[in-house]
């Protein structure tokens, strides 16, 4: 499609518009109590009403407050509607410019919503996410556009540079740095990959960006792809997640419809062709040798680093890994400018970090915050804090490879650092509130059972030391272990720990080590004898 | 050719480029512990037991395995620390417990290179849990057998398979501690299509779960040398005894 | 190549046009051709294979092997590496019960005790009647309406043992409907 065509297209796109907007949420969670049974009454509520003129029912990507779907929203008025039925659905049409409906009003202006920072999330709700006119008419492609004019590969990664943004995966690896390595590598073939293998229980960050905005993601990697030379993309997603295969394959295909990607893109000469490539049921896929291992179509087992993807990855190819969340926030830097994204979050930390935050809490859904936000904010104020009038005993980040922070730190803010020096990490954004009812042994427990059946059973430590660690705690949880017993589950976490081929199995000691640190007094009133 | 120096347990010792730190070790008279690398096949880093102690600029070390790390000018490396010989310890430890080694019944005892690892790391007695799994034994194959009991998954059969004989008749199926070795689509091995009967895995493994039928208790002597013997004769066409 | 036998639970096969008698061996083939039979394609292929017959049958992960000319083992080591194939059969209903985090704070394990005792379903296993397939799933990424299960391939959130006992019980209600 010639450029003029998508102007025009876009230009269509807003005409079409309708004074009023119903926003129903169409993600996993509103999608499982229902919400497009919902959309579709709305729809037929407005046709009986007569006002299919004036109203647009919509459906969006997450509106973020999962733990009160299905949720719909009425803009511009702003009314946000929370558990929606699908009986409710003339009575909310029929409130439409004045009068109250007969439904649950949620609060739009609230703690939740107030003290987050959408810039990721900025379309999430927004836009429609099985329509890519949608976010054209939001500015979408904009960037990739203008860089293709205006900037050279190396100002592209050099404007990722000064953003001072880290990788939003896990370790937080700088970003800038890691596509100038790709780009520096002699030109040839490259290739650039979205890990959303986002396998961290409790997580769904990566899964509702993708559900709710995936072009924003086609054109991060497209992006990416311009700045460190690569023409051909991959996106690594979950097999388990069907919606978000369904709706990325879509994108694909209407983004390669109108020539945003595909060949000579916006009449530049960069090419760019994005491909998925589904998982099958492999937590350790999210590790970036086992993850390339599995687009080659072998058994996900992690290889000894280096070399490092960024100089011979995928088919021995330079290959730039990023995950979903760092490649949404691409066109938002690009667009703000480096520096307005360095002067949000902390010194080191730089822009937003998104949670799915869930457990024990009030109000659980996406929060997106600046960095250096305080974790009492985010579960106490955001999350409303724990239900039944129970007080929270942990927190824990970063899943099976992260740990479980304490109450009593509750103040930590949300940095990379900050989290690290509490024994856990900043992860992929998982973030489960435990109240006072959790035994920390079983929870140590759990992931424990969680990193041996994951295990990929190539390196010694790995598979054969998490089976050991998982019978020690069932037997410590049950009260059946002796002081010796514990000294020895603590030697094999540390051995587990520093011998351990790859990330899974290096932190797979992580959840047993930080509730040692700080609920020891848990393992040691267990113990028997001895 | 371009030569790296470096130390190793406090021996200066030279490296040509690309040589690991296991090669330069062995040039130099150095032994590191090793069980899934075997001289003729390419290195998997899985077994853990190489793993050395290389300092890192500003204090400390770091660890990492020495038959896929790189020599590289003026690293500092430990063979042989206190934290070194209790991890491989341990490792060697969980491998006996993993599966069922009974060395006094074994076709490979004293030919055994979890045994003499065993020997060599002073595991005198095993700290953890004897898993003690339901393993098959599949005498299926006219002159060889196989003993998933005495398996510990180091892949030197599936890589001298497909790296020596190229056939690809071994893979490992499965995943964690459940993981077997297995031939073709989990066959019996005497009914695989694509084995030749070459009895390369046999050579290539350490302990006895791959063996020669006719083989009874400390009988099995492994044939390791054949490998490299063979790769050398192809690769750089010398044969040497 | 062993003459294919009908999946237990699946969709009749069709006419015949294909050589070996099931058409769902053409959906196969138009997998690989999709991947011009590259052998990177291996998952996306064997993807394909289990949407069509419900499970990888060792004839079909031969067949592939064949097609992208591949070893046996390395189609079979692959095969069983990822969570998702199932080289057995699964039954007309599936349960999966997500077990992430935040299923597991509120309480899922419990959910699961009471499905298992009232099934006598085994996780990963498929009732002797081959009526129900219980799994667990490590997260289904619903976790804002934990705790999740997913019955015949719909997710449904703020479950109790009570209500999940009440679907299956439809199902069983519903006999072989």
């Amino acid at each position: 499609m010639e450029k003029n065509e998508l102007v025009s297209l876009v230009e269509a796109e807003r005409a079409s518009r309708r004074p009023v907007q119903v926003r129903v949420c169409t993600a996993s969670a509103c999608l499982a109590s229902r919400s497009r049974e919902v959309a579709g009454r709305l729809r037929s509520a407005a046709g009986r009403a007569g006002m299919v003129d004036r109203v647009d029912v919509r459906e969006v990507g997450c509106l973020r407050l999962c733990s009160a779907g299905p949720l719909v929203k009425v803009e511009p008025e702003g009314v946000l509607y929370e558990r929606v039925g699908v009986e409710q659905a003339d009575s909310i049409v029929g409130a439409i410019g004045g009068g109250r409906a007969e439904a649950r009003i949620g609060d739009p202006s609230g703690p939740f919503f107030a003290r987050q920072l959408p810039m990721v999330l900025e379309n999430s709700g927004v836009v429609e996410p099985e329509r890519i006119e949608s976010y054209l008419a939001a500015g979408g492609y904009g960037q990739l556009d203008r860089v293709l004019r205006e900037l050279t590969p190396e100002e592209v990664v050099e404007a990722i540079t000064r953003s001072g943004l880290r990788g939003r995966g896990g370790a937080g690896y700088p970003s800038g740095l890691k596509w100038a390595t790709v780009a520096k590598m002699p030109p040839g073939r490259k290739f650039v990959i979205c890990n959303a293998d986002e396998g961290d229980p409790g997580a769904f960050m990566d899964r509702s960006v993708l559900e709710s905005d995936p072009q924003r993601v086609l054109e991060g990697m497209a992006i990416a792809g311009y700045a460190v030379g690569a023409e051909q993309g991959y996106v690594y997603l979950r097999g388990e997640h069907p919606l978000t295969i369904h709706r990325l394959r879509l994108a694909i295909d209407q983004a390669r419809r109108l020539g945003v990607l595909g060949s000579g893109i916006f009449d530049s000469r960069f090419n760019f062709r994005i491909d998925l490539r589904i998982g099958a049921g492999a937590y350790v896929c999210g590790e970036e040798t086992a993850l390339m291992a599995s687009i080659e179509g072998r058994r996900g087992t992690p290889q000894p680093r280096p070399p490092y993807p960024a100089q011979s990855g995928l088919w021995g190819s330079p290959t730039l890994i990023n995950n979903v969340e760092t490649l949404a926030n691409i066109p938002a830097i690009l667009r703000e400018g480096a520096e307005r994204f360095a002067r949000i979050g902390t010194a080191s930390s730089k822009g937003t970090k998104v949670f799915a935050l869930a457990g024990n809490v009030c109000r659980s859904g996406l929060v997106e915050v600046p960095m250096g936000t305080s974790l009492r904010t985010i579960v106490e104020e955001i999350g409303g804090g724990a239900p039944e009038g129970r007080s929270i005993k942990a927190v824990q980040t970063g899943g099976p490879s992260g740990g479980c922070i304490p109450a009593s730190q509750l103040d930590t803010p949300v940095d990379y650092e900050s989290l690290k020096a509490l024994g856990s990490i900043m992860g992929s954004g998982g973030m489960i509130v435990m109240d006072d009812r959790a035994d920390m042994v079983d929870v140590a427990r759990y992931f424990m059972e969680f990193c041996r059946d994951e295990s990929c059973g190539k390196c010694i430590p790995c598979r054969a030391g998490t089976v050991q660690l998982h019978r020690m705690l069932v037997r410590i949880r049950d009260g059946q272990a002796t002081r010796d017993e514990l000294h020895r589950l603590e030697r094999l976490c540390e051995m587990v720990k520093h011998a351990s081929l790859c990330g899974l199995g290096q932190a797979a000691p992580s959840p047993v080590l930080s509730t040692l640190r700080f609920f020891r007094e848990e393992y040691e009133s267990r113990l028997t004898g001895g | 050719m371009s030569v790296h120096t470096l130390r190793i347990d406090e021996k200066d010792v030279s490296a040509r480029a690309g040589q690991t730190i296991l090669e330069a070790a062995s040039e130099n008279g150095i032994s590191i512990p090793t069980l899934c690398h075997l001289e003729g096949l390419s290195n998997v880093g899985a077994c853990r037991l190489c793993l050395v102690e290389v300092a890192v600029v500003g204090g400390g070390t770091r660890l990492a395995a020495a038959c896929v790390t790189a020599a590289a000018e003026e690293m500092v490396i430990q063979t042989d620390t206190d934290r070194l010989r209790e991890y491989r310890k341990m490792i060697v430890e969980l491998l006996f417990a993993e599966r069922n080694h009974v060395c006094s019944v074994c076709v490979a005892n004293n030919h055994c290179e979890l045994q003499e690892m065993a020997v060599s790391q002073g595991v005198d007695h095993v700290r953890y849990d004897y898993l003690e799994p339901r393993c098959d034994v599949d005498l299926s194959h006219p002159r060889f057998g196989l003993d998933h009991n005495r398996c510990i998954l180091c892949t030197r059969c599936v890589r001298a398979c497909d790296e020596v004989e190229g056939a690809h008749t071994w893979d490992v199926s499965g995943r964690g501690t459940l993981s077997r070795v297995v031939t073709d689509l989990n066959a019996p091995w005497g009914a695989s299509e694509t084995c030749t009967s070459c009895g390369k895995c046999v050579m290539a493994c350490p302990t006895g779960a791959l063996f020669h039928q006719s083989s009874t208790v400390s009988e099995m002597i492994h044939e390791r040398t054949r490998l490299s013997f063979l790769v050398d004769a192809r690769e750089k066409k010398q044969w040497h005894a | 190549m062993n003459a294919p036998t009908k999946a237990v639970g699946q969709d009749e096969a069709g006419s015949g046009s294909h050589p070996s008698g099931d058409d769902r061996f053409a959906r196969i083939d138009e997998a690989m051709r999709r991947h011009r039979f590259e052998q990177d394609a291996l998952i996306e292929v064997l993807h394909a294979a289990q949407e069509h017959f419900g499970y990888l049958r060792a004839d079909l992960l031969q067949y592939i092997a064949h097609g992208l000319k591949l070893p046996p083992s390395r189609v079979h080591g692959v095969a069983t590496f990822y969570h998702l194939f199932t080289l057995t059969p699964r039954g007309k209903h599936t349960c999966v019960v997500c077990t992430g985090t935040a299923c597991y704070v509120r309480g899922v394990e419990r959910l699961l005790a009471a499905i298992e005792s009232e099934t006598g379903a085994v996780p990963g296993r498929t009732t002797p009647d081959g009526r129900i397939t219980l799994e667990v799933a490590r997260c289904v990424g619903a976790c804002g309406i934990a705790p999740v299960v997913v019955f015949d391939g719909n997710a449904e959130g703020s479950q109790t043992a009570e209500s999940a006992l009440d679907r299956i019980r439809k199902w069983n209600d519903h006999g072989e409907e």
